[in-house]
């Protein structure tokens, strides 16, 4: 087609250039400017992209941080298979800590057997910041995710009990990051800020970076519960009533199983993502999650309870 | 299909959808007072140009209408004071451009978040409420906050700015309001030796002139403020300065086969000038020299350097480097440990003389002792006051000394070598901004 140089063009690298360039200058940063920083890696698409600029940033096998993965235990294994292989390629430390040995410590204790943990990964959280003093967390939130993400700085302030303060946030005039800390006290590091769940697509299309399967389409049981297509598992079985059908289906986002859907598609590469993002009408998290939707605040209430 | 075929089978839906992306992003802020209109201006701008996402919208819909607003304005305090308090960054994309917005709160206690956010924008959208104005008279004032936001930004060197005269359809002659109020802002902008870019009648509300224009209302003939944003530059690196670079970080090798004979890599961003193999740099503090052996770009590609892009830079011979030092053109920077500075004050605790703070420039962190406040500015007229102290939000010339000597150039040269920030050596709070004089 004669207008294809038009469309690369159009769908061009250079704004990519700058996002990377940006995120390795965090990177960097945070390398430099703390003692024991952290990396928070899931296995999901928005850490592996932090992982792959994290190589370039460091060159690879000098990652100089460890990972760290806080497990509700609901996760899926093609997603913890993923980090664990992922993390031994690189030859990366990586720690896991469980919301299952703090909920036998006592420090989590659930409403209901059944209760979704993924509000719980915060005092777990907590106790690995605790155990190995790390003074920062990187995380891969980005701004377009939510309304409280959109107001929080790059470098996030959290006090000793790892709250977020949104009234109190430190001013981030050019890139003078203040990343003093008082004892106790951490940050928060989200180097990808200004990514958008189509730039992640785009870098993972250009990169090749390898993720878990469940982002591609699959086959997968489901049932059809309030607009979300929630998938049929040991954890989160059928109600009754309910008519289990099996779909062409794959994950905008991957976390907590009970919390977790996928969405109604047949993109089997990065590219087909790349356009069916281009063309979404729903945000990913509108499209995916059963947690968020519970009161327009969700998100800064759990930030403020020292969330990431 | 071929990812080539993919991309151009999309192109139709992409356009449609407003989410093609394009070469540079343009980081831009909204600012004004409160209640006129920004949250409704941005929401307008993300709907017309069809970047919100139907969850998002549905989330806005209140007994059947839609408050833009509510689109921005995402913390519970927000919502139950219908203010905004901190700057949101919103993302959307045309056609032509991609967009990042920088969503500054208008409250005078909230300055030091409006600061935040032009520190590193491309352009400022200065909204102007026409319904409190006294529009039929061409003598008429300014709003306060009018005045202070555009003054702000010009000291920010935000490099273009806009105005944009808003609710224009809530008064009874469009056409008389949008003449006076233009004028009235051009005489203040001259004045203060402000450079606009344009001044564009719009109402946020019925969506005139903010994506879709609309010829010949209230006279204006010119583009609509989506498509004036798609025009403006970018922010031009500091590339006719000599070469300077603050280190970020130093990256040490026993042995590598990727840099030359092992050393040591000093990874930063260029701040002024550009850097190549051959060149002679000055290291500060410790004033050694050396020759540049090699330069890699941020994914460690062997390439020149301009400013405003990260390097990593060997150099030819072993010399004392750390994060916080400079590497300089010789002969060009003179290190001081005194500087007068303009500075916007943050803390809630007011700024006195005779105070040490840290200071950070670049990656250097140095004590900072306030000599003397010179005058306070008044934030409305930047006419000088005599003071003693700068509480929050205001804007003085103070007169600085340093631990150490560090390479600063003026705020109107260099953004980098020209800012810093002082931070509260008990609280560890941002305290203040300053820009060298």
């Amino acid at each position: 087609m004669n207008h294809e140089p038009d469309l690369l063009a159009k769908l061009s690298n250079s704004h990519l250039d700058a996002l990377e360039e940006e995120t390795i200058f965090i990177l960097r940063e945070v390398a430099a400017a703390f003692e024991r920083p952290t990396l928070l890696f899931s296995g999901g698409k928005d850490s592996l992209v932090m992982l792959k600029c994290a190589e370039k940033a460091f060159g690879i096998g000098r990652i100089p941080f460890p990972l760290l993965m806080i497990d509700t235990g609901h996760n899926f294994h093609e997603v913890t298979d993923f980090r664990d292989s992922r993390a031994k390629e690189l030859g990366a430390e990586l720690i896991v800590r469980n919301v299952e040995d703090s909920m036998k410590r006592g420090t989590v204790r659930l409403a209901h057997p059944g209760e979704s943990r993924n509000v719980h990964q915060s005092v777990t959280l907590l106790e690995a910041i605790d155990e190995f003093r790390f003074d920062a967390l990187i995380g891969g939130a980005r701004r377009d995710e939510e309304k409280a993400r959109a107001k929080e700085r790059i470098f996030s302030h959290r006090d000793s009990f790892g709250q977020w303060q949104p009234k109190a946030q430190r001013p981030e005039l050019w890139t003078l990051f203040n990343t003093r800390l008082q004892p106790g006290e951490h940050f928060r590091v989200f180097p990808i800020s200004n990514w958008t769940e189509l730039d992640v697509w785009q870098y993972i299309e250009r990169e090749h970076i390898e993720l878990p399967s469940l982002y591609y389409a699959h086959q997968r049981k489901i049932v059809e519960r309030k607009g979300l297509l929630v998938p049929v598992t040991e954890l989160t079985p059928a109600r009754d009533g309910e008519e289990v059908i099996e779909k062409t289906v794959r994950f905008r986002t991957v976390g907590d199983i009970t919390c977790t859907c996928p969405v109604d598609s047949t993109a089997a590469t990065a590219a087909e993502i790349v356009i069916e993002t281009l063309a979404a009408d729903v945000s990913e998290r509108g499209a995916t999650r059963m947690d968020d939707k519970t009161s327009d605040a969700s998100m800064e209430k759990r930030k403020k309870d020292g969330y990431f | 299909m071929t990812t080539m075929d993919l991309i151009a089978a999309s192109a139709d839906t992409a356009s449609a959808n407003g989410q093609n992306d394009l070469r540079s992003a343009l980081k831009f802020i909204t600012c004004g007072s409160v209640d006129d209109g920004k949250s409704t201006l941005i929401g307008r701008l993300l709907v017309d140009s069809k970047a919100v996402l139907v969850d998002h919208l549905a989330g806005v819909q209140r007994a059947g209408e839609t408050d833009l607003a509510l689109l921005t304005d995402g913390l519970s305090a927000e919502r139950e004071q219908g203010i905004t308090i901190d700057v949101a960054y919103r993302y959307f994309a045309t056609e032509h451009r991609k967009f990042i917005i920088g969503d500054a709160p208008g409250h005078e206690q909230y300055t030091r978040n409006m600061v935040t956010a032009a520190s590193s924008a491309d352009a400022a959208v200065v909204l102007v409420d026409a319904t409190k104005l006294d529009w039929q008279n061409p003598d008429m004032e300014l709003l306060q906050q009018t005045r202070r936001h555009s003054l702000l930004v010009n000291l920010l060197r935000v490099p273009s700015i806009v105005f944009a005269v808003n609710k224009l359809d809530a008064v009874e002659d469009a056409t008389l309001a949008f003449q006076n109020i233009s004028g009235a802002l051009a005489k203040f902008a001259e004045a203060a030796k402000i450079p606009v870019r344009a001044t564009v009648p719009v109402s946020a509300l019925k969506g005139f002139n903010v994506v879709d224009g609309k010829p010949g209302w209230c006279g204006y003939e010119g583009l609509s403020l989506l498509d004036l944003l798609e025009t403006l530059p970018g922010t031009p690196a500091e590339t006719a300065e000599a070469f300077s670079f603050p280190v970020q970080w130093v990256e040490k090798f026993s042995s590598s086969s990727d840099t030359s004979q092992g050393r040591r890599v000093f990874w930063g961003r260029v701040a002024t000038g550009n850097v190549q193999p051959g060149q002679t740099v000055t290291v500060l503090p410790s004033g050694q020299t050396a020759v540049v052996a090699q330069v890699l770009d941020h994914i460690r590609q062997p390439k020149a350097i301009p400013a405003g892009h990260s390097a990593g830079i060997v150099l030819d011979r072993e010399v004392d480097v750390s994060r916080g030092d400079w590497l300089l053109a010789p002969d060009t920077f003179t290190p001081s440990r005194e500087v007068a500075v303009t500075m916007a004050w943050m803390d809630d605790e007011p700024l006195v003389a005779g105070r040490v703070y840290w200071a950070l420039q670049g990656h250097r962190w140095v004590k900072a002792k306030v000599r003397r406040i010179v005058h306070k500015l008044d934030v409305n007229t930047l006419a000088e006051e005599d003071a003693s102290e700068l509480p929050p939000n205001a804007i003085g010339h103070v007169e600085l000394s340093f631990q150490e000597p560090l390479v600063t150039l003026p705020y109107l040269r260099s953004r980098i070598l020209g800012s810093l920030v002082l931070v509260d050596t008990a609280s560890h709070k941002t305290s203040g901004a300053a820009l060298v004089l």
